[in-house]
């Protein structure tokens, strides 16, 4: 029971945390103190929870009876998401779109999705998956929501909220038929057992199969908005506080990854490497749905005029790129996907960052509020140049280094699929720097509108922008401790 | 050949621009506490850029010194393992090809310095001049961008390589679009203008190498085992010595094929696009002529005297060095590509209104000599095509100064609506009819030699396709001479244009830019020989890897 205690260190350690907030927001009161007290208070709780990384031991046992994997994938996103939630946590505590009275709330709610992330990365029961799924998504409904007073915040929470359910209810429903046909609820169990019904099985078992995991894979898709169930996206984003879409735009979408990275390549040992899971072509499907994600986030991101509502379509291409390591299944696929997302963290929180300090000064999020930003602000300008670029995935910035891993996984899956796979990815990153270099070009290449006002940026912007930008420079020229980590999230040495 | 560390002088040249351009972020980021006002701030920057573009002319002086001719093998390497994951090393070294290149860049990013200067003469007070825009922000991104050409010729491992031919696309974006022409409407109501060229530079360019990029990946995995810098094995190699050395011993011609397309000939495609989008090749030159008539004056120096050349460096590196096979297997397609290029550029020169779209449409025509010489794949063909590198990086800045000259004082650079400036500015009208001279290929001049051993080698080539080719190409030089000859007469003579009686003639700072460039001209003009010898191993080992017998 120990054991199965410790497993869970850093879940038990957030539910604390969550807890000593609530208590915390009761008696700090309306002091001016409130919002540094209570972050801190998340902070250290946070803190205490990663700690816990120091112990555990790597590749640990499952615990609960197979509930909750130990895995190295499940360790590494875990503290991938304690580091959004940090990053999350103090955007709310800079950002004017959380009143100060209901900023105890905000990290609450903020912490419990959290909470839901590092359970459902770690999940290895249907079932489990299901309640993590639920407990990500229930507080980001009310978080999208957070502006009460606001239409478009209270459209995007609705939208969410009925997005959401149906999707969760079709993943339920498949989660049950694939209990139906497999007769057990353990993921390691699911897969084999499938497997061993698709290769005997008459046609039938074969398209209850396909209509099981289709309809499993709609609760993924909507996770990490990914065509054709990401409309709610644009809408969420673009509605919600600002950094409750920046937290969105990485944490959820990154367990949804995991999730189904844990669904699909653990769960079924799905890979271009192996013969078909379930009988199912998983590679080709999801490599299918990592076209139209990647291109029509694109596409549709090129015309956009509000920041949040561009950032939004491009974390829906991310979320493209991303499904081709996926799709592709190999480990170094998975450790591909182990590098991008860190970096994709690092430079889309960046990205938020800016917006949200534009929107700090000028009360907008469009264009026309970023143009001539270079010559008024040089230093949110220059740091949005550069997060900007390295969402491209240009050099030097970290953002190449993340596609060059995805892109090399692509390649060495070596089927023509593939190959094909790898040329619309990388004429999809041409078609992104379209829109990036269109909001580059408004900050440096367009002159001011007049009486446009000077951003001065507060002191711990500032400070959170370079936490931010030094490493999205540094890991495209080094990036072997990242590697390192992320190879061993995928499971193999070096 | 040996490979281990002998020299740091390489990697001080490269790392010379990177260092000026820290001294200014330093300089920049302590303004506050030093109290510098804005001006002295642009002054230091400056200051500061200039310094480094000196200091790395000069150390590129010192490889030239300290360089042995008299071999192919790699100079000046300085090698060690970067990335251990993937094989990756900082490996750089120069041979013949690599060490004109560097000097080249050397040069025209000084005379690009000298030319982002408002010191040394009269600038129109009544309209803002680029050079006092924004400095600090225009010398880092200019330093940044020598950096990252100085480091593409020098890099000998595919990534490295990759990384720096990426980092130029960045200062080139900026340093288009916001020094700039501003944006404007043209007559048809299509938006044109500094930040239009530079987004359509920037989209060109990485749409090529993104396709690089997918090459460089399939290469890395049909490679073979190497050894790396730190004496350990690795299973595949971005080292461009070791990726030759396998290439000839047949790794990639067994290499499985993709999509159907033997993989030496894809390979070969993606490689050859991303650098013809660059040199630019017809019918990918389309950027050229925008880019190159909306960047700064300097901006455009560099872009035609030595960011063209990295195409075609790239082509010779990569394509003939590594792909010998998949060269021959392309050759007549690139030869007659190189021919439209030639005739087709000479031919829209003819009808271009614009002085700087003239010039920008004559590269396009002039680095279609060098593709047909690289075609060819005969050794006089290839070294007039290196030569013709060297020859069109000298000249095509003189004349992109040139239209800088005129530009700054009559901020207008219509042909049409010039005529008699020869008595205004006799000096201007001197210097603009030398350049002319050496650019349409006047025995005597740089431009004269490299088309002419391009012509000779590519007559001799084994394939009889190629003497119809230089048969067209060469009736071009009549084209070429037609639309320089009409260009002069109609801004310089006939009678003077009284709108021009405010105008002045050169001033020193243009002296410096452009007699340095004259003299080197001249120079090669009668005496190729540093560049030949300095090149002839080099060419001689690309071109005996080459197939024969075809």
């Amino acid at each position: 029971m120990q054991s199965n205690l410790l497993a869970i260190g850093p879940e038990l350690a957030l539910t604390a945390t969550v807890l000593l907030v609530l208590i915390a927001d009761l008696m700090v009161g309306d002091r001016a103190a409130r919002r540094p007290l209570l972050a801190t208070l998340a902070f250290v709780g946070l803190g205490f929870a990663a700690a816990h990384f120091a112990v555990l031991p790597d590749g640990g046992p499952s615990a609960f009876d197979g509930m909750v994997s130990g895995d190295g994938l499940g360790r590494f996103f875990r503290g991938l998401f304690l580091v959004a939630a940090f990053f999350g946590v103090a955007f709310g505590a800079l950002s004017d779109e959380i009143p100060v009275r209901r900023f105890g709330e905000f990290t609450i709610l903020l912490l419990s999705t959290t909470l839901g992330m590092c359970f459902l990365v770690s999940a290895q029961n249907l079932l489990m998956i299901v309640l993590a799924l639920e407990l990500t998504s229930l507080p980001s409904y009310i978080l999208a929501g957070f502006r009460r007073g606001d239409r478009r915040s209270s459209e995007a929470a609705l939208k969410y909220v009925l997005y959401g359910a149906a999707a969760s209810g079709l993943m339920l429903y498949g989660f049950s038929l694939l209990y139906g046909m497999a007769g057990t609820l353990d993921l390691t169990k699911v897969g084999p057992a499938l497997n061993a019904l698709a290769v005997n099985g008459s046609v039938a078992v074969r398209a209850g199969i396909a209509v099981a995991a289709l309809l499993a894979m709609v609760g993924y898709g909507y996770k990490i908005a990914a065509v054709p169930f990401h409309q709610w996206a644009p809408d969420v984003y673009e509605g919600a506080p600002t950094p409750v879409t920046a937290f969105l735009s990485v944490g959820p979408k990154a367990a949804g990854v995991a999730a189904l990275i844990r669904f699909v390549v653990v769960g079924f040992g799905a890979s271009v490497a192996t013969p078909p899971a379930g009988g199912l072509p998983w590679p080709i499907l999801l490599g299918i749905l990592a076209m139209a994600t990647m291109t029509i986030g694109n596409l549709a991101a090129i015309p956009q005029d509000n920041v949040k509502r561009l950032l939004a379509y491009s974390s829906i291409a991310h979320a493209g790129y991303l499904l081709m390591g996926v799709a592709v299944g190999t480990p170094e696929a998975i450790q591909a996907v182990a590098v991008y997302l860190p970096i994709y963290l690092l430079m889309n929180l960046g990205a938020f960052l800016v917006v949200l300090a534009v929107r700090a000064k000028t009360g907008s999020e469009t264009f026309a509020a970023y143009r001539g930003l270079g010559t008024r602000s040089p230093l949110l300008a220059v740091c949005l140049a550069i997060f900007l670029f390295s969402l491209t995935g240009v050099p030097p910035f970290a953002g190449f280094i993340g596609k060059f891993y995805l892109f090399a996984a692509v390649l060495q899956a070596r089927t023509p699929f593939f190959y094909v796979l790898a040329l619309v990815g990388v004429l999809n990153s041409v078609v992104s720097l379209f829109y990036y270099a269109r909001l580059v070009k408004a900050v440096f290449l367009e002159g001011s509108p007049a009486g446009a006002p000077v951003v001065a940026v507060p002191f711990a912007v500032t400070l959170l922008l370079i936490v931010l930008a030094i490493p999205t420079l540094l890991l495209g020229v080094w990036w072997s401790p990242l590697a390192e980590l992320a190879a061993r999230a995928a499971g193999i040495a070096g | 050949m040996d490979l281990t560390t002998n020299s740091l002088l390489l990697t001080w040249t490269v790392f010379t621009p990177f260092l000026g351009l820290t001294a200014i972020l330093a300089l920049l980021a302590l303004r506050p506490a030093l109290r510098l006002s804005q001006r002295a701030m642009d002054e230091a920057s400056r200051g500061i850029g200039m310094i480094a573009a000196l200091v790395a002319m000069g150390l590129s002086i010192a490889l030239w010194v300290d360089f042995d001719a008299g071999t192919s093998n790699l100079q000046f390497i300085h090698r060690f393992v970067w990335m251990k994951a993937w094989n990756i090393e900082f490996f750089v070294g120069v041979d013949g090809l690599s060490l004109s290149m560097v000097i080249l860049t050397a040069f025209v990013f000084l005379a690009g310095a000298i030319a982002s200067l408002p010191w040394l003469g009269k600038l129109d007070s009544h309209h803002p001049h680029f050079s006092g825009k924004r400095v600090p922000g225009y010398w880092i991104l200019f330093l940044l961008l020598e950096t990252g050409v100085f480091g593409t010729f020098a890099s000998q491992d595919f990534f490295l390589f990759y990384v720096f031919w990426e980092v130029m696309l960045l200062p080139m974006y900026f340093l288009i679009g916001i020094w700039g022409a501003p944006s404007r409407k043209d007559p048809d109501g299509r938006t044109r203008g500094g930040p239009y060229a530079a987004i359509k530079f920037f989209l060109y360019t990485l749409a090529g190498s993104v396709l690089m990029l997918l090459a460089l990946i399939a290469i890395y995995y049909a490679s073979g085992p190497a050894t790396l810098a730190d004496g350990t094995q690795g299973p595949h190699t971005f080292n461009l010595v070791h990726l030759t050395a396998q290439a000839k011993a047949g790794v990639f011609t067994g290499a499985a094929a993709i999509l159907g397309v033997p993989f030496v000939h894809l390979v070969f495609i993606g490689l050859f696009l991303g650098f013809a989008i660059k040199v630019p090749m017809f019918p990918f030159h389309t950027w050229l002529p925008d880019a190159h008539v909306d960047a700064p004056t300097p901006i455009s120096v560099i872009l035609a005297g030595i960011l063209l050349k990295t195409g075609m460096y790239g082509m010779f590196r990569f394509n003939m060095q590594i792909f010998p096979t998949g060269l021959a297997w392309a050759s007549w397609a690139i030869g007659i590509i190189a021919v439209i290029n030639i005739v087709y550029g000479a031919f829209v020169c003819m009808a271009q209104k614009d002085l700087k779209k003239l010039i920008a449409y004559s590269s396009v025509s002039h680095m279609g000599f060098c593709l047909l010489g690289l075609a060819a794949m005969t050794p006089t063909a290839v070294s007039g095509s290196i030569f013709q590198m060297v020859g069109h990086g000298i000249v095509s800045p003189m004349l992109f100064l040139i239209a800088g000259v005129v530009y700054d004082r009559a901020h207008t650079r219509d042909i049409e609506g010039f005529g008699g400036l020869a008595q205004k500015m006799p000096e201007y009208t001197a210097i603009t009819g030398f350049a002319f001279m050496a650019s349409l290929g006047l025995p005597g001049l740089a431009g004269f030699v490299g088309e002419v051993l391009v012509f000779l080698g590519a007559f001799a080539a084994q394939d009889g396709i190629f003497r119809v080719l230089v048969a067209i190409s060469a009736l071009s030089v009549i084209i070429t001479a037609g639309y320089y000859l009409w260009t002069m007469q109609r801004i310089f003579l006939g009678p003077f244009n009284h709108r021009w009686d405010h105008l002045w003639d050169m001033n020193w700072r243009e002296r410096i830019t452009l007699y340095p460039l004259a003299f080197v001209t001249v120079l090669l003009g009668v005496y190729p020989a540093p560049v030949l010898d300095m090149v002839r191993e080099t060419v001689n080992t690309l071109v005996a890897s080459l197939p024969t017998g075809l």
